[in-house]
């Protein structure tokens, strides 16, 4: 069996663990833990859309928190102001997100590199500014809060997946049906035509258009799935923190949160981002909560990292660091280490590109 | 007519910010290639060391002073320490570094200073409005376009009159010959990022006396500001002054006379980013580059 | 008379390729030297570890001094003046300034005066003193870059294929100019070239670099004798 197929069939082992596992959480934990599960999945959703747009497709995006705060204000309003269901919801959150992706990718095209992260930071901005003052139902705040009974699952679903009372499983598991629904999607994707368009795209565009391959179609398209991922994700956000709450501070950090998730777990990975989704999501929580419990004795440790505004700082540091030590993620970082294993044995050196002159 | 002038005028002062501010993005852009998202929350920084020796006892310009000095310094430290890594990356890895350094800078901010909002700020020449025909001129605004025009007429002569300013451009502009001409590359990156990084300072200490000092202080600055520098063009420090004047006077001028966008403000910085980008992506007075097939 | 360059062993290569597996020739004072080589032998490698622009191995040697692993900067300032490939001339500074920037290295009052000297050595640079470097033709960028060279009054100057994109005509001129200044002004030349008519025509000794090792060596006049030599590398 080559390398590569052994890497394959251990990473399908550990998916299937980690399915399994994940399957069953609510059932093991707190419904504060389940949410932060939840979270963590619903921020992987987004995560994994972005990394179509940017770590396939090379396109870098500052503003997907602006996508993930219309899917969840468009269900959140629908659920709150009209009563709907949360599933029915998602026949429009994820086309309208989609089309607004769509309408957003078009100027994208002209603005590349540094200057696209630019603009795209214009868009989770300006977001909440616009809903805010467009959208009067927030009454001048940028919240949509959901009451118990809009957020109840309903009659059909079995008691066993969601016991009564405990609306964080309907949550969660919805989350998790949906991510799941979504990995695969992006696994069928990222090996279709469409997938390998995007890379050529990415690393080459002016020989992908001579080979016929409609860069701008791509591009575009690449932007509308990976907002309607994101779009998907905010509205799901919506069962699971009972609110949408797109305000400047939530839009920005989202749209950061994402974009830290491709790149810890790996930019053009299909998991990677669901893993860097998990990390960050179970960092904050150890800096914020963790951490400052256990530095309670050491005065000028807990003066520091134990205060709560220190959390953005660690936080960035150890983004930093991470960057420096790993740019191309946690999978990137397992592909070469396994690599270097497998090179180990046979004694070849692995393939590296030649260089251009001598 | 004198409300338009006043405005005017207004406008030119916070525009002279957005100059300051603009030509450090472009002082980095022009040396390392990247667009730093964290130049806001380095002047911020900057500020905060400014209120802390103001607090302290020292006298206005001796703190001032003090925290240009300081902010050089830490500036060519970023440049060696965090940037230098990571010079050859990808967008991708530069736009997560640079943000890392947001969130740690404004972050440890809060820690190190406290997060309640600093009013006392002293500030280093009197608050006066002169009245000239009915028409409001602020010290602020002279005060800011003075050093403004100060900072760009030292920055001329550095880097055309003098043999530091030359190997400057030389690196901005080819690194590998400037080496294999004995020119220490990396020393005049160092140079680039201290220079952004006390342009930032001095920016901040001179305004933020108006604004009152808390975390948030510098990022909607910091957005006009990039506005200004993609006007201009992200190489041309020319481009950064003009292009600040216009973006200050453009929001100056918005906001009298257009009401509804008065809550929506930034909506004129963004707007402009992605027309300029767009329409003509190396601004009123940058270069094109070919891009090579 | 000891060897003003003298490398031996040099192993150096790009991340996990090698490229050069162990070169060894030198450079007398007052020579032009010339090592041939196709695509892909190891000719720029071989230039850009002796400056140090990459790391390498084995010895090299500069007027008895090690000179292996230190920087570009540094090798500048001891008297190596590096032309690269493509020319690398500083697009956006204007002919005056590129020269002056060669100087960089030196501390005297004579940088001025060498300035116009060249400027008139050059005429065509002479007539463009004020001229982005950017906007001049290969074969102006070629002669800017040389004359920048020599601005640092070097010991040694390494020439990194001079000829590559320059018209035929302007190729001669060129050669004839290195010629000129190797003669008149004793500047001692390392040229790696590809096509090596012009370059023999120079130089003193040569080399023939292949797949990073040296394979043959000798005067100018016994390769451009050397019948293989000849088939591969001058076209006959």
């Amino acid at each position: 069996m080559t390398s590569r197929r052994q890497l394959q069939m251990i990473g399908l082992a550990a998916s299937i663990v980690a399915l399994v596992v994940l399957s069953v959480i609510p059932h093991l934990t707190s419904a504060t833990d389940t949410q932060r599960w939840a979270q963590a999945l619903y921020i992987g959703m987004a995560a994994m859309g972005l990394n179509i747009l940017t770590g396939y497709n090379g396109q870098v995006s500052i503003g997907h928190g602006a996508f993930f705060g219309l899917g969840a204000y468009t269900t959140a309003l629908l659920m709150h102001q009209h009563g709907w269901q949360f599933l029915p919801t998602l026949l429009v959150s994820a086309p309208l997100c989609f089309v607004v992706g769509v309408l957003i990718g078009f100027p994208a095209l002209r603005v590349k590199g540094l200057y696209l992260a630019l603009v795209t930071l214009g868009l989770a901005v300006l977001f909440p500014d616009l809903t805010k003052h467009y959208v009067h139902v927030t009454g001048g705040t940028n919240l949509v809060a959901l009451n118990r009974t809009e957020l109840e699952p309903p009659q059909w679903v079995p008691t066993w997946l969601s016991a009564i009372g405990r609306d964080d499983q309907w949550a969660y598991y919805v989350t998790f049906a949906l991510t799941v629904v979504l990995v695969i999607a992006t696994y069928l994707m990222v090996r279709s035509r469409f997938g390998r368009a995007l890379i050529a795209v990415r690393d080459h565009e002016a020989a992908a258009e001579t080979v016929g391959i409609n860069a701008a179609r791509i591009k575009v398209l690449a932007f509308g799935l990976s907002a309607l991922y994101a779009g998907l994700a905010g509205s799901c956000s919506v069962l699971v923190d009972h609110l949408a709450n797109a305000d400047k501070v939530q839009t920005f950090q989202l749209s950061i949160k994402f974009l830290v998730a491709v790149v810890i777990g790996g930019a053009a990975t299909v998991i990677g981002p669901l893993i860097g989704a998990g990390i960050v999501v179970g960092l904050q929580w150890f800096i914020s909560e963790v951490l400052p419990r256990h530095l309670g004795s050491i005065g000028i440790l807990k003066r520091t990292l134990g205060n709560p505004a220190a959390s953005p700082a660690i936080f960035g540091i150890l983004l930093i660091l991470f960057v420096f030590v790993m740019p191309d993620g946690i999978v990137g970082g397992l592909r070469r280490f396994w690599a270097r294993l497998m090179s180990g044995r046979s004694g070849a050196p692995p393939p590296t590109p030649a260089p251009l002159t001598t | 007519m004198s409300l338009f002038l006043t405005q005017l005028m207004n406008g030119i002062g916070n525009g002279a910010i957005y100059a300051s501010l603009a030509l450090a993005l472009v002082l980095i852009y022009r040396t390392t290639g990247i667009l730093n998202f964290a130049q806001g929350e380095m002047a911020l920084y900057s500020t905060y060391l400014f209120w802390y020796f103001t607090d302290r006892g020292l006298p206005v310009i001796v703190a001032i002073l003090l925290t240009v000095v300081l902010s050089f310094i830490g500036g060519a430290v970023i440049e060696r320490v965090v940037i230098r890594p990571v010079e050859k990356s990808s967008p991708l890895v530069l736009v997560i570094v640079t943000i890392g350094m947001f969130l740690a800078l404004n972050s440890i901010v809060q820690v190190q200073f406290g997060s309640d909002i600093k009013t006392n700020l002293p500030r280093a020449y009197p608050r006066h409005v002169w009245r000239p025909g009915d028409v409001q001129i602020s010290t602020d605004t002279l005060v800011l376009v003075g050093v403004l025009i100060l900072e760009c007429l030292v920055l001329y002569l550095l880097f055309q009159h003098t043999k530091l300013g030359l190997a400057f451009r030389a690196v901005s502009s080819n690194p590998e010959s400037s080496r294999l001409a004995g020119v220490p590359a990396g020393r005049m990156l160092m140079l680039g990022w201290a220079l952004a990084a006390a342009l930032g300072a001095l920016a901040g200490c001179l305004i933020i006396p108006t604004l009152g000092l808390q975390a948030s202080s510098m990022q909607s600055i910091l957005v006009f500001s990039f506005a200004a520098a993609a006007l201009g063009g992200f190489d041309s420090p020319v481009g950064a002054v003009v292009g600040g004047l216009i973006v200050g006077v453009a929001q100056s001028l918005t906001t009298q006379y257009i009401k509804s966008l008065s809550d929506i403000v930034l909506v004129v910085p963004f707007a402009l980013i992605l027309i300029v980008l767009m329409v003509r992506p190396q601004g009123l007075f940058g270069s094109r580059r070919v891009e090579r097939v | 008379m000891s060897a003003l360059l003298a490398v031996s062993e040099l192993r150096a290569g790009y991340g996990a390729v090698r490229v050069l597996h162990g070169v060894d020739f030198s450079v007398d004072e007052g020579e032009v030297v010339v090592v041939l080589g196709a695509n892909g032998a190891g000719k720029t490698t071989t230039l850009r570890a002796i400056c140090g622009m990459i790391d390498g191995q084995g010895r090299v040697e500069l007027a008895g001094r090690q000179i292996l692993g230190r920087k570009p900067e540094q090798n500048a300032a001891a008297g190596i003046a590096h032309v690269p490939q493509g020319r690398g001339t500083i697009v956006d500074l204007n002919v005056v300034e590129n020269l002056r920037i060669g100087a960089y290295t030196r501390g005297d009052k004579e940088v001025d005066a060498d300035i116009e000297r060249w400027l008139s050595v050059f005429p065509r640079l002479g007539e463009r003193r004020d001229q982005q470097a950017g906007s001049m033709s290969g074969g102006e960028q070629q002669m800017l870059a040389i004359a920048r060279a020599m601005m640092a009054r070097p010991k040694l100057v390494l020439l990194d294929e001079p000829s590559l994109g320059l018209a035929p005509i302007v190729t001669q001129m060129l050669f004839r100019t290195l010629g000129d200044l190797n003669r008149e002004q004793g500047v001692s030349m390392l040229i790696v070239e590809q096509n090596a008519n012009l370059a023999l025509g120079i130089a003193t000794r040569g080399y023939v670099l292949e797949t990073g090792t040296i394979v043959t060596s000798g005067s100018a006049a016994e390769l451009a004798g050397n019948d293989e030599v000849r088939r591969a590398y001058l076209g006959i």
